[in-house]
C-alpha cells in the first residue's frame, strides 16, 4: 500500500488520479445524457426511465457514493495541482503569448471546474434534493425550465461542461499513455464530438421542454 | 553587398546578481542587419553599452548553431521567439520589421533561479539526468552492424527523442512550468532501445521523482511545450513516459 500512496504523490500519480476519475465522469455523462434523451420522447417515456432507474435500488446508492468519492478526489487533486502549478512560476511573464498548443478548454480547466461544482450543487438542489412525494421529477423539470433565466443559466452551464470535456477527454488518454499516431486523431475527434453532444444534447432539453413540448 | 538594416526598440529584463527584483529596461538597437541572428543583434547592443561604459546585457550562448542548448530567452512572450523549431541563436533578424518593439525576458520557473538578466540556472535539468538519464554499463566500442536488430521506426523514434538539447524552452513555454517534455525525451531515447531497457523502470521512477523534487509544475497536457520546442519533440514522448512510469510503479 505504501508504494501505491508514494506513487500517487508524484506528479504523474496525480495526473493518473485526474485521468481515471475524469474517465469515470465521462462515462457518467454518457449515461446521464442517454437517460435524459428520453425527455425528447415525452413525459411518459421519461417517467418510465426514472422508474426503471430507481428500480435498481441499492445499485443507485453505490453509484451515488462512487460519484461523490470520485468528485472529492477529482476536485481536491485538481485544486492541489492548480496551487502547485501557480507556485512553479512565482514571477509571471510580462508578455505571454501562446505557441498554438493551448486551447480554450485547456487554459480554463480549473475555472470551468469550479463553475461545474457550483452548477452541480444548484442542479442537485433543483432535481435531486426535492420532496419527491409531492412532485415527480418531470414536474420539477417542467417548473424549473419554465423560468427563462434558468434556461439561460442551464445552457451556459452545459456549455461550460462541454468546454471542460473538450480538453479532459483526449487529455485522459494522453495521461494513461494512450497516444499513438494511428489512434490519437480519432481520440481527439471523438472528444470533440462528445463535447459537442454534451452541449447540444443537454442544452436543447430546456428549450424543448418549455417551448416545444 | 550591403544588407538591409532595421531599427528596433528592445525592452530587456535586467536583474543583477543577488538582486531580488528586476525590471524591463528600454534600449534602442540601431542599424541591425537583417542577416544577423538574434544573439548577434544583442552583441551589437552590448558593444554600444560597453562604449557608453554601461553594464552589458547578460545572456547564455555557446555554439550559436542551434545544437548546444545554451541559448534561449522569451521573445515577445514566445520561448526562442516566434519562428517554429528555431533556437534563439538561429532566429534571424529578417523575421522582424523596422520599428518593432521586442520584449526579452528570461525563462520563468521556480526551478530555474535567475542568475543575471537573461541567464537562469538550469542545473535542475542536470539533476534530473543525474537521477537516471544514463546507462550504467560500459557499452564498449561500436557493435557489428546488425548484431543488435533495431527497426528503422524505433531507431527514428529514439533519435527524435534524443534530439532534445535540454535548453529548457519546454519549461519556459509550459503554463505550469513543467519539465515533462524534457524528462519524457530523455526517458524515451533510452527506453526505446535495447541498451536502455534493463534500467528503464528504475530510470522512469527516479527521473520523475527528481523532476518533482526540483520544483517544476505538473503537466496538464497544454501541449505548449511541443509547439515551442526548437527540436520539435513530440508529446507522444510524454505519453511514453507516463506508460514507462506507471508500468514501473505497478510491477
Amino acid at each position: 500500500m505504501n508504494w501505491f500512496l508514494n506513487m500517487l504523490r508524484t506528479s504523474i500519480g496525480k495526473k493518473l488520479l485526474m485521468a481515471l476519475t475524469g474517465l469515470f465522469f465521462s462515462i457518467f455523462l454518457v449515461i446521464h445524457l442517454l437517460g435524459n434523451l428520453t425527455l425528447y420522447g415525452g413525459k411518459d417515456l421519461f417517467l418510465s426511465y426514472v422508474d426503471h432507474l430507481h428500480a435498481l435500488g441499492p445499485l443507485i446508492h453505490v453509484a451515488e457514493i462512487g460519484l461523490l468519492t470520485f468528485a472529492a478526489i477529482h476536485v481536491s487533486t485538481g485544486l492541489f495541482l492548480f496551487l502547485q502549478n501557480l507556485q512553479a512560476r512565482p514571477i509571471r511573464y510580462t508578455v505571454d503569448k501562446r505557441g498554438g498548443g493551448r486551447t480554450i478548454g485547456s487554459a480554463t480547466m480549473p475555472y470551468t471546474g469550479v463553475l461545474i461544482i457550483i452548477f452541480v450543487a444548484i442542479h442537485l438542489s433543483n432535481f435531486h434534493f426535492i420532496d419527491h412525494s409531492r412532485q415527480t421529477v418531470f414536474q420539477a423539470i417542467d417548473a424549473t425550465f419554465h423560468m427563462v433565466p434558468y434556461i439561460f443559466f442551464y445552457i451556459a452551464a452545459v456549455i461550460i461542461v462541454a468546454i471542460h470535456v473538450s480538453h479532459g477527454f483526449w487529455s485522459l488518454f494522453q495521461t494513461l499513455g494512450a497516444n499513438h499516431p494511428k489512434y490519437m486523431p480519432a481520440i481527439k475527434g471523438i472528444g470533440f464530438i462528445f463535447s459537442l453532444l454534451v452541449a447540444v444534447g443537454f442544452g436543447f432539453i430546456p428549450v424543448y421542454v418549455s417551448f416545444i413540448m | 553587398m550591403i544588407s538591409k538594416t532595421i531599427n528596433l526598440t528592445l525592452k530587456v529584463w535586467r536583474q543583477n546578481r543577488g538582486e531580488k527584483k528586476g525590471r524591463l529596461e528600454t534600449y534602442s538597437a540601431k542599424n541591425i542587419s537583417v542577416d544577423m541572428s538574434f544573439l548577434e543583434m544583442l552583441d551589437v547592443v552590448n558593444e554600444e553599452l560597453t562604449k557608453n561604459k554601461k553594464e552589458t546585457i547578460a545572456f547564455d550562448h555557446d555554439c550559436r548553431e542551434g545544437i548546444c542548448g545554451m541559448c534561449g530567452a522569451v521573445v515577445n512572450g514566445r520561448p526562442h521567439g516566434h519562428e517554429k523549431e528555431t533556437t534563439l541563436c538561429q532566429l534571424h533578424m529578417r523575421h522582424f520589421s523596422d520599428g518593432d518593439i521586442i520584449v526579452i525576458e528570461p525563462w520563468r520557473a521556480r526551478a530555474f533561479p535567475l542568475i543575471k538578466d537573461l541567464v537562469v540556472d538550469r542545473s535542475a535539468l542536470d539533476n534530473i539526468i543525474q537521477a537516471g538519464g544514463f546507462i550504467s554499463v560500459n557499452a564498449g566500442g561500436a557493435p557489428d552492424a546488425n548484431a543488435l536488430p533495431i527497426s528503422k521506426e524505433i531507431a527514428e523514434a529514439a533519435f527524435n527523442a534524443a534530439a532534445c538539447i535540454g535548453c529548457g524552452a519546454c519549461v519556459a513555454a509550459c503554463p505550469n512550468a513543467s519539465a515533462m517534455l524534457f524528462v519524457s525525451a530523455k526517458v524515451s531515447q533510452f527506453a526505446l532501445l535495447p541498451q536502455g531497457r534493463p534500467e528503464a523502470a528504475r530510470r522512469a521512477r527516479t527521473m520523475v521523482r527528481m523532476m518533482d523534487q526540483c520544483g517544476f509544475g505538473n503537466c496538464s497536457n497544454e501541449t505548449e511545450c511541443e509547439a515551442e520546442c526548437p527540436k520539435g519533440i513530440s508529446i507522444s514522448n510524454i505519453a511514453r513516459l507516463n506508460r514507462e512510469f506507471l508500468k514501473a510503479e505497478f510491477s
